[in-house]
This record gives C-alpha cells, sequence and structure tokens, in this order.
C-alpha cells in the first residue's frame, strides 16, 4: 500500500509537531495548540478526556487511564487493541503546577527504555494558543539510543528528524 | 533493519554516514576528517558496508565511498510511523479542544443571561 495513503488528513488548525534532542539524555517534543492553558491542561490530565485521543501505535485504545495529580500520585496507563493484546506503563507524580508544569516518571511494563524516564511537560499560553513542550529524561544516552532501537515513540521520532534531514542528499 | 539501526548507533560510524550525505569521499579523505586511523575507518566502513548502509567503487588506486538509499528509506518509513502516532493523538486533541472550547462558550452565554 502507498505510505501516504495511511496518513491522517492534515487539519488547518493543527501545529507541527517539532522534536529536538536537548542534551545527549533528553528527547524533547514541542506542539502548539489553538485553546487556552487551562483547557489545553485539563484535556492533558483529565482521563476521560485523555481516552479520547491518546491512542498508541496502530489506533490502540487508552483502556486503563489513572493521573492522580498531586506529588507522589500513581500514574498507569494501559493501551490495548482490538484482541485485547496490550502494553502499559506506570508511574509517579513528582510535580504539579496546574495548568503550567508536570513532572512525572514513567517505567513500561517491557521495559524498553532502559529503566525508569523522567518526563517534565510544560504548558505556556500567547495569544489564546497554547505550547506543550513534553521533555523526556532517560538515565543515561545508551538508554536513549536503545529507546530507539527497540521502537519507543521518542526515541524514534527523534531520530527520524535526523534521517529527514539525511534523506535528500541521497535523492 | 536491526542491522541499520546497529550499525548507526555507534557514533564513529554516524560520524561517516553523517559525512558522507555530502556526497562520495575516498577512505583517505574520512581518515583526515574524523581524526581516527585508517584501520579504524575502513573496519566501521566493512560494518557500514555490511549493512547496506554504503556501497564502494574503485577508482584507480582509490576506494571511493558513497550511501545507499535504501535502508534509510526503509528505517525512515518505519520510525514514520511512530511519528504519526503522535501526529494523529494531536490532531485527536485539537478536536477535544475545538469541543471544550465551544462549551464553555455555551456555559459563558448562559451565564450572561441569567444574569441579565
Amino acid at each position: 500500500m502507498d505510505a501516504s495513503s495511511e496518513r491522517a488528513p492534515i487539519k488547518k488548525n493543527s501545529g507541527t509537531l517539532k522534536v529536538t534532542t536537548p542534551s545527549d539524555r533528553e528527547v524533547a517534543m514541542t506542539r502548539v495548540f489553538d485553546a487556552p492553558r487551562r483547557l489545553v491542561f485539563k484535556a492533558w490530565t483529565t482521563p476521560e478526556l485523555m481516552k479520547r485521543w491518546l491512542y498508541g501505535p496502530e489506533e490502540w485504545k487508552l483502556a486503563v487511564c489513572e493521573f492522580e495529580m498531586k506529588v507522589g500520585g500513581k500514574v498507569r496507563f494501559e493501551w490495548r487493541d482490538r484482541e485485547g493484546k496490550g502494553m502499559g506503563l506506570s508511574g509517579v507524580c513528582r510535580e504539579v503546577v496546574a495548568p503550567e508544569k508536570l513532572v512525572f516518571t514513567e517505567v513500561w511494563d517491557e521495559d524498553w527504555t532502559g529503566g525508569e524516564t523522567l518526563v517534565t511537560m510544560v504548558f505556556t499560553e500567547d495569544a489564546g494558543k497554547t505550547t506543550v513542550t513534553q521533555t523526556v529524561l532517560y538515565l543515561s544516552q545508551a538508554a536513549r539510543d536503545g529507546a530507539l532501537k527497540t521502537g519507543m515513540e521518542h526515541g524514534a521520532a527523534m531520530s527520524y528528524d535526523r534521517l529527514a534531514e539525511l534523506l535528500p542528499s541521497l535523492a | 533493519m536491526i542491522e541499520t539501526l546497529q550499525a548507526l548507533a555507534e557514533p564513529n560510524r554516524f560520524q561517516i554516514v553523517e559525512l558522507l550525505r555530502g556526497g562520495p569521499r575516498p577512505v583517505g579523505d574520512m581518515v583526515e576528517r574524523l581524526g581516527l586511523r585508517q584501520p579504524q575507518v575502513s573496519k566501521h566502513l566493512r560494518v557500514l558496508s555490511e549493512a547496506g548502509l554504503v556501497d564502494v567503487r574503485v577508482d584507480a588506486q582509490r576506494r571511493i565511498y558513497g550511501l545507499r538509499a535504501a535502508p534509510l528509506r526503509e528505517l525512515e518509513q518505519w520510525i514514520g510511523r511512530y511519528r504519526r502516532v503522535w501526529e494523529a493523538n494531536f490532531q485527536r486533541l485539537d478536536g477535544v479542544l475545538e469541543e471544550l472550547k465551544a462549551k464553555e462558550k455555551k456555559r459563558g452565554r448562559i451565564k450572561r443571561k441569567s444574569a441579565d
């Protein structure tokens, strides 16, 4: 099948996903949303709302979503496909400054990120639009690059940007 | 594809691939630019060649290496699927946010009406 036909149509108001590597242990994703910070924070932290958009690969649905928004609060996500096959991650909330900042740990059930990662999310508002920056800190550079090898989303997207630079020179 | 990733995961080999982005180069030229010894560079080139990432042609006495696009394209397609997971998620989130905005606007109107 033609790869381009799998892509979802680009909505007019949708921002561009930017992926960078701020340090050799981090990967950061940035995206602008056309809504005030209060609402973006709400959509990102309310389980009923998260289940409506936070899918896994191949449209796996978010079946279990616990996000206890307080320091020491429990984080648990489980995605499942139609046959009930799944993948999940657990973590702990480290810092909550609604609606500006969230810090939590993550470790996948099948630990493909080389141990726990620390996720920092920052929400900033400007003229009614909100920029969300999600930074994932790995235990080591090897862990970050290992995440790339096994196909963890963040790591993969990072190298995609480097590859995108590389490809035109091969045409 | 695992082979491609393993070949690229070594910093010096990554550097070689970055160098070859600019076009094919003779081995001696890469030795100079990378500040490595010739046997080291040759060893890395052998791994890259086995993974199908580079090919070589002989020009008089020189061996000239160039990048091969196929394994990188395959990798790009594979990685693009993961990126698209997030892009699709964020497009769905755009939709949820439009709905929340509309709800809030409606509530605001009702509030204003009841205050009149």
